[in-house]
């Protein structure tokens, strides 16, 4: 990989490699989720889908920095965030189905993924309690003596919620390792940030609590490739916490299914549009990091033929066990002590 | 055998654990330098200091969605809550998080989180400082429900709870935190789901919780000497429940009561009552009976607090009533 390197960029900014990794990783997210789009339709869905289409700089350059050791927490929009922490996507799609083959073997669907073999602590179908869980790996952490980071993504709505208060609070007091990721897309459902924020403003939130806080463009996965870099590094090197406010948009409706009218206007949503995060990466590499479109055309197949195969594998993919509805309630019996 | 407080002993169990596991980590407000507001953690902050021991804002809901994250990346954090009436502040943390992650990973994280904290009615605590709740956490699936009454059953009950991978709620009364009794010095633990028969009896079963446990062997005495001989179980842990013990007792004795100071609608005691007709209906001579605490918050002043607790003397008729039936 370091061998296609022709740019020496300065540190903290992305080099040809990884701004073709991210692109990798955002069009993956995208595919996916087109998949999942069709087959919500198709009725292979049985539960909720939210999707991420116009977000994917955001996962795609925050998990760049991370390490499978690293865990990520994350909320009712978390595909993206699990494919970019290297969740294969048919996985993901199995688990939309409700097969034995799903991240959790079918007991989440799309807001509950779990593979922690992969730093993938889970998404909640609950606003709020991923940023606390992200603040609690970052405890482990620091208490371990390792460098691993937490990392919690979360929406503009979950910064109204008291876990933001208090998990940032937290963090700040321990100086923990964490990343507070907020993906400002300005909606909660239907509600306005604009209408439900006494100040909109969440990247000047983080010096209330004391951490660095640092607003940008969301869509820019450069920008927030070079930002997540910076805030990782501190975290590593005991610098405590950092709070990144991305600002973003989801070009489809809440949830698939849902009605999209009504809140927003139509001009609203093309402007974002025309403001694609995929599209603007594409443009980059091919500009600024002089990538040939025929390498970018390979990806694009590539991961084209990988979605097409991770559905055929989540739909021929079995059923759980109903026998195995109750099992890990709790954990199997401790062994008895010894000491 | 020496004799020590039930404080002293759960103590001694987390000194130990605390030595031997370098991944447990308390939180709470006072537990650091201060030692706990009941004395849960003296001295331990001079041997670990302020990462293992650490003093926290008045953050309920955000240090148990801490601990719950915590604990699902190698280590095991102790939520020291000092009244576990502050537990309702972090409800959707605990039920809708801790309780449900082992099941929906499929098993692969585990929830190594203790919660403690003292329950129950005494010294005019009032409405704010009383509570006992743990037949909400019975309800969940997911967590493990501790209620020790002696200072041994305490140590070797903590003890499993700090190798435990599951979430326990220990809860312990504030009225027999100082009480003494032997506690060998060496480390022990004690399984969750095994009863504690307290008292030896063949005409009727008493099942207490808590601090009904001593009430009810004071109330076993005034009985006896009008012949009745009351065998007293002290379940010890709620989730697992140990119902053997009880039906094995049931059956001896025909007549079963149950104890508790937690309000009577889908308490303990109904679920204890159920299980018992289910699987020994044929061994009950009467009606299984109930004796909880007044279904109303709990009062500050000493007459008003006293009457929506259950009393010695409730006990005695109660049993007396019960062996008329
Ligand atoms: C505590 C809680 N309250 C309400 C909901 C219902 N709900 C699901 S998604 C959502 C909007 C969340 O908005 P935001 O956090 O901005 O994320 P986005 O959907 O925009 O990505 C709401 C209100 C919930 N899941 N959790
Ligand atoms: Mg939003």
């Amino acid at each position: 990989m370091s061998a296609q390197q022709t740019t020496d960029p300065a540190p903290g900014q992305i080099d040809r490699s990884a701004a073709l990794e991210c692109y990798r990783v955002m069009l993956t997210i995208r595919r996916t989720e087109e998949q999942l789009a069709r087959s919500h339709q198709q009725g292979l869905i049985h539960g909720a889908c939210h999707t991420y289409v116009g977000q994917e700089a955001i996962a795609a350059g925050v998990c760049a920095h991370l390490r499978p050791d690293d865990a990520v927490f994350s909320t009712h929009r978390g595909h993206g965030h699990a494919l970019a922490k290297g969740m294969p996507p048919h996985e993901l799609i199995a688990e939309l189905f409700g097969r034995a083959t799903g991240c959790s073997r079918g007991r989440g669907g799309s807001m509950h993924l779990f593979a922690p073999e992969i730093g993938m602590m889970g998404t909640s179908g609950i606003v709020g309690p991923c940023i606390l869980q992200a603040t609690g790996a970052g405890y482990s952490f620091q208490l371990l003596k390792t460098d691993r980071v937490g990392v919690a993504f979360f929406g503009d709505g979950a910064v109204n919620n008291g876990a933001f208060h208090e998990g940032l609070n937290l963090a700040s007091i321990c100086r923990l390792p964490v990343l507070f990721v907020c993906e400002n897309n300005q909606y909660a459902t239907e509600i306005s940030f604009a209408y439900a924020a006494g100040n909109p403003q969440v990247g000047m939130r983080g010096s209330a609590y004391g951490m660095p806080g640092v607003t940008l463009d969301g869509n820019d996965v450069v920008a927030v490739y070079q930002a997540a870099g910076e805030a990782v590094a501190r975290a590593r090197a005991g610098g405590g916490p950092t709070l990144l406010e991305c600002r973003t948009y989801r070009t489809r409706a809440h949830a698939e299914g849902m009605r999209d009218v009504g809140y927003r206007t139509q001009e609203e949503v093309e402007r974002w549009k025309a403001q694609d995060p995929i599209a603007r990466c594409r443009s980059y590499l091919l500009q600024k990091q002089a990538v040939a479109v025929d390498a970018l055309e390979q990806i694009e197949a590539d991961v084209q033929t990988t979605v097409t195969e991770a559905e055929r594998f989540a739909r021929n993919s079995p059923w759980p066990e109903a026998a195995t509805a109750c099992q890990h309630v709790y954990s199997e019996p401790a062994q008895p002590a010894s000491h | 055998m020496r004799e020590i407080t039930l404080i002293e002993a759960t103590r001694e169990a987390l000194a130990a654990a605390m030595a031997r596991d370098k991944t447990i980590f308390v939180v709470g407000e006072g537990i650091g330098p201060r030692g706990g507001n009941f004395n849960t953690t003296t001295g331990l902050y001079d041997l670990y200091g302020p990462e293992r021991l650490r003093d926290m804002p008045i953050s309920e809901r955000g240090f148990v969605g801490m601990c719950a994250g915590a604990a699902m990346t190698g280590s095991r954090p102790i939520v020291d809550f000092m009244f576990v009436d502050f537990i309702l502040d972090a409800m959707g943390e605990l039920i809708n998080q801790a309780a449900k992650i082992q099941y929906m990973s499929s098993g692969r994280l585990k929830m190594p989180l203790i919660l403690r904290g003292c329950i129950g009615i005494g010294h005019s605590a009032a409405t704010h400082h009383s509570g006992s709740y743990f037949p909400h956490f019975v309800n969940i699936p997911g967590f493990r429900v501790v209620v020790p009454t002696t200072p041994y059953d305490a140590k070797g009950l903590f003890a499993t709870a700090l190798v435990s991978d599951d979430p326990v709620i220990f809860l312990e009364h504030k009225s027999i935190l100082f009480h003494k009794g032997a506690v060998p010095e060496e480390e022990y633990t004690i399984p969750f789901g095994q009863a504690r028969v307290a008292r030896a009896g063949q005409h009727c079963t008493v099942v207490a919780v808590g601090a009904m446990v001593g009430k009810t062997l004071q109330a076993c005495e005034r009985l006896a000497l009008a012949g009745i001989e009351v065998e007293v179980i002290d379940p010890r842990t709620l989730n697992p429940l140990d119902i053997q013990t009880v039906l094995a007792s049931v059956h001896k004795t025909g007549r079963l009561l149950i104890v508790d100071e937690t309000f009577q609608p889908c308490g303990i005691g109904a679920e204890i009552a159920a299980q018992v007709v289910e699987q020994g209906f044929d061994d009950l001579d009467a009606p299984v009976c109930r004796l909880n605490g007044a279904y109303a918050p709990t009062p500050y002043s000493p007459t008003l607090e006293a009457a929506v607790v259950p009393n010695v003397e409730e006990i005695v008729r109660a049993v007396e009533t019960l062996m008329a039936a």
